[in-house]
């Protein structure tokens, strides 16, 4: 615990060094997995370009840090297994035991274990990173796939895509208490960070549930309506809000559009056009730039946040998927960075 | 013949008799009308009937240690879905060794949703069994069934041929039961005979060749010529074919009845005159893009790719052909739903199972939507138009409210792997593009909808 508290001290010490004016070069790096090319694109967020590529195991999906940053996190699902990289060095540091079929990784708010969602097999698994073993594990609905955590640690949501639910388990204990149904298909389950509302969305009903965590229900349902797409096309899957939970930005799949949504009065107030099949989306910890993943396109899209406009997509690996971005800004490892 | 589509190889140990023997076997033992699953069916024979819940002995996972949230015995309420087969020893077995159906074709699809409805259902207080009764004689099915409905089974899945289909929903008619056909492509029974009380899960055979024709159309190989088989089944799938050719403006440029006696299935060697006797027939078409086949019991169509005159493809019921689904598909979140299916069936997933896991899945889904098993809450959900269900194809799949069929895309592949999925790019609908597959709403002759 004392590590991560030193962990989390330094982040935040590294994060006022740049307030007070960093080097120019050290920038974000933003880590993006290419589900089919066994492959992590590293991309400056300020070059805007691909800096290094991180060579993984095999379907690398859902990708997260560690809670002090030094660590990226990635599922690699075929090999049934977790990778974890150096964050500065882009080396290998170990496997993560994961359950078959690995797909989206959660961490404790502490930093401590790591849930992840087994897709093949209705398990959520709990792993501690540390020590590299499997905790338990938690059956729950057919496809798991949404992780979320609640902001004071308590509650961790995971939603089933054939099951259709998001259930609510505890963390300490591993009880399930509730399953919520949601539309078809949920993809990604996300707290707002005041802990007020975890919102899930459904890749196939087309739409985003508002739960409420403490009534543990769904109080508001919102739809997408764009002209030229049909509904069919229109996939919610990412959703991320912004620093201060007034707006939330949803990716559309197929649409190829992220949905900027009033995140008080549910209202959908523009859709941006980013590249194709976009999934998952991934803030800088500034919140000024937001990454999307584009399947199909094979690139992110990068949206200036404060104007709410694309500003210019980067070409990634093959069928680029999950996002995040380092905690604070790293100098540039890219040469002579080992693979 | 009830499918138009492929079959494809396994590791079953019941795929890998020699087809007589395995169709023998079955209807042997088997054709006393009701009885289990196929695991048990065997040890059960005597019993009149066996309910064939989630989780049958030696074949299903292993269920997890713990399940949280797990209801009380007394709590669950259970849904009971029926499914009849027919079975069809006069069938004769495809041409390749690959294709011979398993015993369990439609079945297995049919337990896998009833495993996937009870993971969701332990968290609701439900639960989901299927019982199976399986005969030759259909007057023996459809009767059995009624009895059945009678006394209080309210869903029935069908593996049947058109016209059993019918008389099946024509004896149920005024009860309340809604039937899923999982297998007949037969365009009559979604239109002109359509019934209120009867589903279609298995695409028709215009949505079939719709999606290629659409797909050809994108290829820009709009000049075909068509080989129909001698059985009604062919002459329907190339009716199909000539509806979709006008529809997407392709040419038929000449049609030749490929008459044809088949002979020992399992004869030693063969290709000699084969590999002289395709060519011969093909000479002299006039110059085309692509050939197409119209075989639906799959009993020559193999003999064309590689051996006709002109080097053309081949398309149809063989070459690239359309289907629901294929086993090799990993779109759409499909690779967890394949292997769902491998442990549970040890061998690939075919079309007739992926509909009969589709039938399941519906009833399990309105089931969950209204949190009732009671079918007067279900059946009146599953005909509104909030009913939809995710079934691996990338969007939701709703049911036509004019016939009764289910909206889905329509995969083209070859034995190894899917191509392209149709709806095609460019094919556009005021309402949804599912619907340039097959007759739409303007053009159908059902009026049993209506009323």
């Amino acid at each position: 615990m004392t590590l991560f508290k030193n962990a989390a001290a330094l982040a935040a010490l590294s994060l006022s060094s740049l307030a007070l004016g960093a080097g120019p070069a050290a920038a974000y790096k933003i880590f993006v997995s290419n589900e089919k090319e066994n492959t992590v694109s590293v991309i400056d967020s300020e070059k805007l370009e691909v800096v290094h590529t991180i060579k993984t195991g095999n379907r690398p999906r859902g990708i997260i840090l560690s809670k002090d940053g030094k660590w990226v996190i990635v599922c690699t699902s075929d090999d049934n297994r977790i990778q974890v990289f150096d964050a500065e060095t882009y080396k290998f540091v170990k496997d993560l035991p994961s359950g078959p079929d690995p797909e989206l990784p959660i961490l404790h708010t502490s930093g401590n274990p790591l849930y992840v969602s087994n897709e093949d097999d209705n398990l959520v698994t709990v792993v501690d990173i540390f020590k590299g073993t499997i905790i338990t594990d938690i059956p729950v609905g057919v496809e798991p796939e949404g992780m979320g955590m609640s902001p004071d640690g308590k509650i961790l949501v995971n939603t089933s895509e054939t099951t259709n639910m998001a259930h609510f388990i505890t963390t300490d204990g591993f009880k399930n208490v509730e399953n919520i149904l949601v539309d078809n298909r949920p993809r990604v389950a996300e707290f707002k960070s005041d802990g007020s509302e975890v919102w899930v969305s459904a890749e196939i009903g087309g739409t985003v549930s508002v739960i409420d965590p403490a009534q543990k229900k769904v109080t508001h349902k919102i739809n997408f309506e764009i002209q030229g797409i049909t509904k069919d096309a229109i996939q919610p899957v990412g959703v991320r809000f912004n620093q201060d939970n007034t707006k939330a930005f949803v990716a559309l799949g197929p649409a190829n559009r992220v949905a900027v949504v009033d995140a008080k009065t549910y209202k959908v107030e523009k859709y941006i056009l980013v590249g194709q099949r976009v999934w998952n989306l991934g803030f800088t910890p500034d919140y000024k730039l937001l990454f999307t993943t584009n399947g199909t396109s094979n690139d992110v899209t990068v949206i200036d946040v404060a104007s709410e406009k694309a500003i210019k997509s980067i070409k990634t690996g093959r069928y680029p998927w999950g996002v995040v971005s380092s905690l604070t800004p790293i100098k540039s490892a890219e040469n002579g960075a080992a693979q | 013949m009830t499918s138009a589509n492929p079959v494809f190889s396994s590791p079953d140990p019941v795929e890998r008799l020699p087809f007589p023997a395995a169709r023998s076997l079955q209807s042997r033992s088997l054709r006393s009308a009701v009885f289990g699953c196929i695991a048990s069916s065997l040890a059960l024979a005597a019993l009149p009937s066996a309910v064939l819940a989630g989780a049958p002995p030696g074949v299903a996972p292993a269920e997890p240690a713990a399940v949280p949230a797990a209801p009380q015995a007394s709590d669950v309420k259970t849904l009971n879905i029926l499914m009849v087969r027919q079975l069809r020893p006069e069938r004769l077995p495809p041409l390749s060794l690959l294709d011979l159906p398993p015993m369990d074709d439609g079945l297995a699809g049919a337990r896998l949703a009833i495993d996937d409805n009870n993971t969701t259902g332990r968290f609701l207080k439900q639960n989901f069994a299927l019982e199976l009764i399986e005969s030759e004689d259909t007057a023996e099915l459809i009767a059995e069934t009624k009895k059945k409905v009678e006394a209080g089974i309210g869903f029935v899945v069908t593996d049947l041929d058109a016209k059993p289909t019918i008389e099946l929903a024509d004896a149920l008619k005024g009860l309340d039961a809604v039937i899923f056909n999982a297998s007949a492509p037969d365009e009559n029974i979604r239109e002109e005979d359509c019934r209120a009380n009867l589903k279609h899960t298995a695409p028709s055979r215009a949505m079939l060749a719709d999606a290629l024709a659409q797909y050809l159309a994108w290829k820009r190989w709009g000049n075909w010529v068509l080989i129909v088989g001698p059985t009604p089944e062919d002459k329907a799938y190339a009716d199909a074919l000539r509806r979709s050719a006008q529809r997407f403006g392709m040419k038929i440029l000449e049609e030749r009845e490929f008459k044809y006696d088949p002979g020992s299935r399992r004869s030693d060697g063969g290709f000699e005159q084969i590999q002289q006797q395709i060519p011969t027939f093909t000479q002299k078409l006039p110059p085309h893009d692509v050939l197409l086949v119209a075989d639906e019991g799959e009993l020559f169509g193999e003999y064309f790719p590689y051996r006709t005159w002109d080097a053309r493809p081949v398309a149809g019921t063989a070459g690239l052909f359309p289907t629901s689904w294929h086993p090799a598909i990993e779109l759409w979140g499909g690779t967890q739903f394949q292997n769902r299916f491998k442990r549970l069936a040890s061998r690939n997933m075919r079309p007739l199972d992926y509909q009969a896991w589709m039938a399941v899945r519906s009833i399990g889904e309105a089931a969950t939507r209204t949190q009732s098993v009671d079918r007067k809450a279900i059946i009146p959900y599953m005909l509104s138009p909030e009913f939809e269900l995710a079934a691996f194809k990338g969007r939701k799949l709703t049911y036509r409210a004019w016939n009764g069929q289910l909206r889905q895309p329509v995969v083209l592949a070859t034995g190894k792997m899917h191509v392209t999925v149709s709806p095609q790019p460019g094919f556009l609908h005021q309402f949804t593009e599912l619907d340039t597959l097959g007759v739409d709403k303007p053009e159908t002759k059902c009026r049993a909808y209506n009323k």
